[in-house]
C-alpha cells in the first residue's frame, strides 16, 4: 500500500539529524515519549519480518494489546500478523507509570503512533539512499520500500542507528492513520487462545522447582495473633516453611494440595484478639465524620445568587463498599537468588511495584525485577500488588525457589482493596421555571488511592499484619487528573453558582483504593438523579430538561442519539408494563474524557431486574469499534451488577461477604440486553473507553426504579430490601 | 464397575481418553492433578467452593468442578478437560463462533464455559436462548461478556445443527 502523499510530505518534511532537538516539538511528545524519548525503547525490529512492540501500559483484559498492535500496524505500515506485544517488564519495556484511568490508548498510543512516524520516515530516508532514488519516488508495502531500481525493508536497512536515536517531535503522523487498520474491528489477538484454555495467566505459570504458598489471614481487620503453634504444621507431609511475623502467616509447600491443607491447620492452630473496628455506613449521616474538606469548584459570586429562586431540594445518595470481584484470586510468582529478586505480578505498573517491593524488602531497586503477566480481568487497584510483596518476602525465606503465592477467594473478597463507600449530599435552589440558580454538591469518601507508589510506605497488606501498623490513609489523584472520590462532582450542565465539596474521611476500618470509574459512579449517579428529581417537581421531560442546559455539542450528540434508539418518546406506549420503568443517565467522564448516554429499562417484580441498557458514547476516535463496544457492554453490565446487587458486607468488623453465596454478581440469566451505538469522529483525539458507561449507567438504572416505583431510592445497592426502606420511608 | 475407595492411594487417572499414573493423596481436588501434575491449566482456580464455574471439567460427558472433586471419586472415569475438547490444530465450532461474536475480554472464565457449552450442545444441539443462560449460570463472567457468549453458544448450535442437517441430507 503506498502511503497517502500528503502524509508522506509531513512524515519526510525536516530529517530529524539535520535539525537537532526542538523544544517545543519535543514538548508536544506527550508524558510517555518524554520519559521514554528513544525509539528502540518502543519498537524492536531485530527479528526479521518482526515488529516486536514494548508498551509499559498492560494487558488487563481490557484488549489494550490489540489496539496498540492496530496503531503500530498503521504507523509503520506493515501487516498486523506481523505485529507483537511484549510483555511489559522493567528490564526494558519503557516506564508509563500504571495501567489506569482510561489513558492507554492517549498515552501509549500516542507515543506509539510518534515513533513509528519517526521511524517509518527515518528509514524511508535511508531507503532513498540505499536504492539511489528520491525519497518521492518510493512507495512502501507492508514494510518493503519500493522504488523503479529495487527493493528495501525494515529489516535490510540499519534501523539499529535509527532506533537509538530519540524522538525529536518532528516528523508527524499521519492524523487519519491507516483506516485498513485503525478504525477496524480486527479481532482481539488474545482471543483464540482464551477459548479453549491455552492463553498463558500468571497461575499457569509452572517454572523447575515451583513450591507453593497460602496466606493465613486474620478473622477480621483489628484482630491480634495472640498465640500459635507453628510446629505441628511445620511437621505436615511436604511442608517447607511456616511464616509468622506478627499477626502475618504463611505457608510453603512441595504440593498446592499440601501448603492449602497446612494453611486448614495454621488457621485452626491461631488464637486471635478481638476487633473494635467497625466499618462505616454511608448510609447514615455520622458517615461524614472527620473529614478534610477540598473546595474543587466554587463560582464566584455565591452569596449575591440571584433571588429568582422560589423552590430548594436538597437529596442525599450513598452507595457501599464495593468489591473488585475479579474471578481470578490474586497471584504472584518471586525468585530470589541471593543477589537479585525477579518477580511475577499482574500488578498495573512494574516500575511503581519495583519500586516500592524494594523499599519494603530493604533491596536495591537494581537488584528487582517485575514482569507483568496477565490475570483474570483487573478493574482497579486489587490484590495484585499485594500478593507479589507476599511472593517476594516468602522467595527472600526460600533462595533459588520460585514462590507461587494464591490467595483464597476469601482473601480476595475480604482482604484486598475495596472500592470506598461514598455518601452524597446535593441541594439546588430552583426558579419559577423550574432552573436551577445554585448548586451544591458535598460527597463524603475515603481516599480512592492506596496504590504503593501513592503512599510513602508499608503499603502492602502484610506489612501492616507484620508490624501491627494501622492501614495507611488513602489519598485521591488531583482534579487535574479527574480526581478521586470529586470525580464527575462538577455537573457537566449550565448550571450558575455551583459549589462542589469533597470531604475525605481520614479514619480507615476498611482499606480502600482505585475501583473503575473511582467517584464518578456515585457522583454522577447522585447529579443524573438529582437532575430527575428537579425536572420532575417541574413537570418537564428528562431528556428535554438536560438538553436544555448542556451546551456542549457532543454531549447533546450522544444525549439525542440515545433517546432516538431507545424510543424514549414512545416508551410509555406499550412497554409500561407493571413494574416497568425507563431512566436516563449522562456524563462525560472525568468532565475531560469519554462521552456516555444511557436509557435503562428496569422491571421491578420480586427482584430488581435491569432488562435492557442502550448506550450511545464518543470516545473521539476510535482504534477497533468492537474493541470499544466490548468494553463499554462490558462495563455497563457490570455498573448494573454494582448498582443492583453489590455492597461488601459486614458482620461487626468481619466482611460477610467473602463468598461467591454472600457476594453475588450478575448471572447469565440476570444480565440486561446492551445496545451500544458509537458516534464516529475520526477527526477528534481517543478519549479512552474503559470506564465511560459506568456512571451513566447506574444513573440510568436508578431513575427507571424511580420511573417504575413512583418512589426514589437513593441507597445504593438498589436490593428489594432497599426498595422496601425508600417505600417505608416515603410513607 | 468398581467402586472408589478413599483410603486407597490412585493409581490412574483417564484424561482426555489416556490413562495417567498419579502420584498424590487421593483427597486432592482434582484441579490440582490437572493443573501441577498433568500441565493442563485450562481450568482455572476461581474460588476453591464449586461457586464460580471457572474449573469445570467433564466427568463421564457431564460438567464437574474440579476444585470440589477429590481425584479418588474420579478413578475408573473419563475425565475430558477443555483441551480434551478443543486440541490444538483442531478448531471447533463453538470456539470459531466464540471468536466470531469477540466473546470475551479477560476471558479467565471462558475455558469452564466452553466445556458446559460443549456438553450442552452435545446433549442438545437445537437449544434456545433461555437454556443455554440457565446452563451457564453456574459460571461468573466479571468482564459483562454474557450476551456475546450466549450469542456465540445459539450460533454454534445453529451451525451445528446445519452441519448435522446437511450430512444427514448428504
Amino acid at each position: 500500500m503506498t502511503p497517502p502523499p500528503r502524509a508522506l510530505l509531513t512524515t519526510l518534511a525536516p530529517a530529524a539529524a539535520d535539525v537537532g532537538p526542538d523544544p517545543g516539538a519535543v514538548a508536544s511528545l506527550g508524558p510517555s515519549l518524554r520519559a521514554n524519548p528513544r525509539l528502540g525503547d518502543w519498537l524492536d525490529l531485530t527479528g526479521p519480518g518482526q515488529v516486536r512492540v514494548r508498551s509499559g501500559k498492560v494487558e488487563l483484559g481490557q484488549g489494550i494489546d490489540t489496539a496498540l498492535a492496530q496503531i503500530v500496524a498503521a504507523g509503520l505500515g506493515v501487516d498486523l500478523a506481523r505485529v507483537t506485544m511484549a510483555p511489559p517488564d522493567t528490564v526494558s519495556s519503557p516506564d508509563e507509570g500504571y495501567t489506569s484511568g482510561s489513558l492507554s490508548v492517549q498515552h501509549s498510543g500516542a507515543a506509539l503512533r510518534q515513533v513509528c512516524a519517526e521511524v517509518r520516515a527515518a528509514c524511508q530516508q535511508a531507503a532513498a539512499e540505499t536504492l539511489a532514488c528520491e525519497v518521492t519516488d518510493i512507495s512502501m508495502d507492508d514494510g518493503t520500500f519500493r522504488c523503479a531500481d529495487g527493493e528495501v525493508d525494515y529489516w535490510s536497512l540499519a534501523t539499529a542507528d535509527i532506533l537509538g536515536q530519540q524522538a525529536t517531535g518532528l516528523s508527524l503522523p499521519d492524523p487519519g492513520g491507516d483506516q485498513s487498520v485503525v478504525g477496524t474491528s480486527v479481532p482481539r489477538l488474545d482471543l483464540p487462545a482464551k477459548v479453549v484454555g491455552r492463553y498463558r495467566y500468571i497461575g499457569d505459570l509452572h517454572p523447575p522447582g515451583l513450591v507453593h504458598a497460602r496466606m493465613v489471614r486474620p478473622p477480621s481487620r483489628g484482630c491480634e495473633l495472640m498465640a500459635v503453634d507453628l510446629e505441628p504444621v511445620r511437621r505436615l507431609p511436604g511442608v517447607r516453611l511456616v511464616v509468622r511475623e506478627g499477626s502475618l502467616l504463611a505457608v510453603v509447600a512441595d504440593r498446592e494440595e499440601q501448603a492449602l491443607r497446612a494453611a486448614d491447620a495454621l488457621a485452626s492452630a491461631c488464637h486471635w484478639s478481638t476487633s473494635k473496628v467497625s466499618p462505616l455506613d454511608a448510609r447514615q449521616s455520622s458517615f461524614e465524620a472527620g473529614a478534610v474538606t477540598e473546595v474543587l469548584q466554587e463560582d464566584p459570586d455565591e452569596a449575591d445568587a440571584p433571588g429568582s429562586a422560589t423552590g430548594s431540594l436538597t437529596s442525599t445518595y450513598s452507595r457501599g463498599y464495593l468489591a473488585h470481584a475479579s474471578i481470578g484470586t490474586s497471584t504472584a510468582l518471586a525468585r530470589w537468588d541471593g543477589a537479585h529478586l525477579q518477580v511475577w505480578s499482574h500488578t498495573q505498573g512494574v516500575f511503581p511495584l519495583r519500586a516500592a517491593l524494594a523499599g519494603a524488602l530493604g533491596i536495591p531497586e537494581q537488584s528487582v525485577d517485575v514482569t507483568h503477566v496477565p490475570h483474570a480481568g483487573c478493574y482497579g487497584h486489587n490484590g495484585s500488588d499485594d500478593v507479589a510483596y507476599d511472593a517476594a518476602m516468602l522467595a527472600l525465606w526460600l533462595p533459588d525457589h520460585t514462590v507461587r503465592v494464591v490467595w483464597s477467594r476469601q482473601d480476595e473478597l475480604s482482604w484486598a482493596p475495596v472500592g470506598p463507600a461514598m455518601r452524597a449530599c446535593l441541594s439546588a435552589q430552583v426558579d419559577a421555571d423550574g432552573a436551577v440558580t445554585s448548586w451544591t454538591h458535598d460527597v463524603w469518601s475515603n481516599g480512592h488511592t492506596t496504590r504503593p507508589g501513592s503512599m510513602p510506605e508499608r503499603a502492602f497488606l502484610s506489612q501492616a499484619l507484620a508490624d501491627g501498623i494501622p492501614t495507611p490513609t488513602a489519598v485521591d489523584p488531583p482534579l487535574a487528573r479527574g480526581a478521586g472520590a470529586g470525580r464527575n462532582a462538577v455537573p457537566g450542565y449550565d448550571i450558575p453558582h455551583r459549589r462542589v465539596r469533597v470531604h475525605r474521611l481520614t479514619d480507615m476500618p476498611v482499606r480502600t483504593s482505585a475501583l473503575r470509574s473511582l467517584g464518578a459512579h456515585l457522583n454522577v449517579t447522585a447529579i443524573e438523579a438529582f437532575i430527575d428529581e428537579i425536572a420532575q417537581q417541574a413537570g418537564r421531560d428528562p431528556v428535554q430538561y438536560r438538553l436544555d442546559r448542556l451546551s456542549d455539542p457532543r454531549g447533546r450528540r450522544v444525549l439525542q442519539r440515545v433517546a432516538e434508539l431507545a424510543g424514549w418518546e414512545s416508551r410509555a406506549a406499550g412497554q409500561h408494563g407493571e413494574g416497568a420503568g425507563f431512566g436516563v443517565g449522562y456524563a462525560r467522564y472525568k468532565n475531560m474524557g469519554a462521552y456516555c448516554a444511557v436509557i435503562a429499562q428496569v422491571r421491578l417484580v420480586d427482584s430488581v431486574d435491569v432488562v435492557a441498557l442502550t448506550v450511545v458514547v464518543d470516545v473521539g476516535q476510535v482504534v477497533n469499534p468492537d474493541g470499544v463496544a466490548n468494553q463499554i457492554e462490558g462495563g455497563a453490565i457490570q455498573a448494573a451488577s454494582w448498582t443492583t446487587r453489590e455492597a461488601v458486607r459486614f458482620d461487626g468488623p468481619h466482611v460477610s461477604s467473602d463468598t461467591w453465596e454472600s457476594y453475588p454478581i450478575l448471572r447469565f440469566s440476570e444480565v440486561p440486553r446492551v445496545t451500544v451505538d458509537i458516534v464516529d469522529r475520526p477527526d477528534q483525539p481517543a478519549l479512552g473507553a474503559g470506564e465511560a458507561s459506568i456512571g451513566p449507567t447506574a444513573a440510568a438504572i436508578t431513575n427507571a426504579v424511580a420511573d417504575a416505583l413512583g418512589v426514589r431510592v437513593r441507597t445504593l445497592p438498589i436490593t428489594p430490601d432497599a426498595v422496601v426502606a425508600a417505600i417505608a420511608e416515603a410513607r | 464397575m468398581d467402586t472408589p475407595d478413599p483410603t486407597e492411594a490412585v493409581s490412574t487417572v483417564r484424561v482426555n481418553g489416556v490413562s495417567v499414573a498419579v502420584d498424590c493423596a487421593p483427597e486432592t481436588a482434582l484441579l490440582y492433578l490437572l493443573r501441577n501434575d498433568l500441565g493442563l491449566t485450562g481450568a482455572k482456580f476461581g474460588c476453591g467452593q464449586g461457586l464460580c464455574g471457572a474449573c469445570t471439567v467433564l466427568v463421564d460427558g457431564r460438567p464437574v468442578r474440579s476444585c470440589e472433586t477429590p481425584v479418588w471419586t474420579v478413578t475408573s472415569r473419563d475425565v475430558t478437560t477443555v483441551e480434551g475438547l478443543a486440541p490444538e490444530g483442531a478448531p471447533t465450532v463453538l470456539a470459531e463462533a466464540l471468536g466470531r461474536h469477540q466473546a470475551g475480554q479477560c476471558g479467565f472464565c471462558l475455558p469452564g464455559i466452553f466445556v458446559t457449552a460443549s456438553a450442552l450442545l452435545r446433549q442438545d444441539p437445537g437449544v434456545d436462548e433461555a437454556t443455554v443462560r440457565l446452563a451457564l449460570d453456574p459460571h461468573l463472567c466479571r468482564c459483562g461478556s454474557h450476551n456475546r457468549i450466549v450469542a456465540a453458544v445459539l450460533d454454534a448450535a445453529a451451525q451445528s445443527t446445519a452441519d448435522h442437517a446437511s450430512a444427514g441430507s448428504g
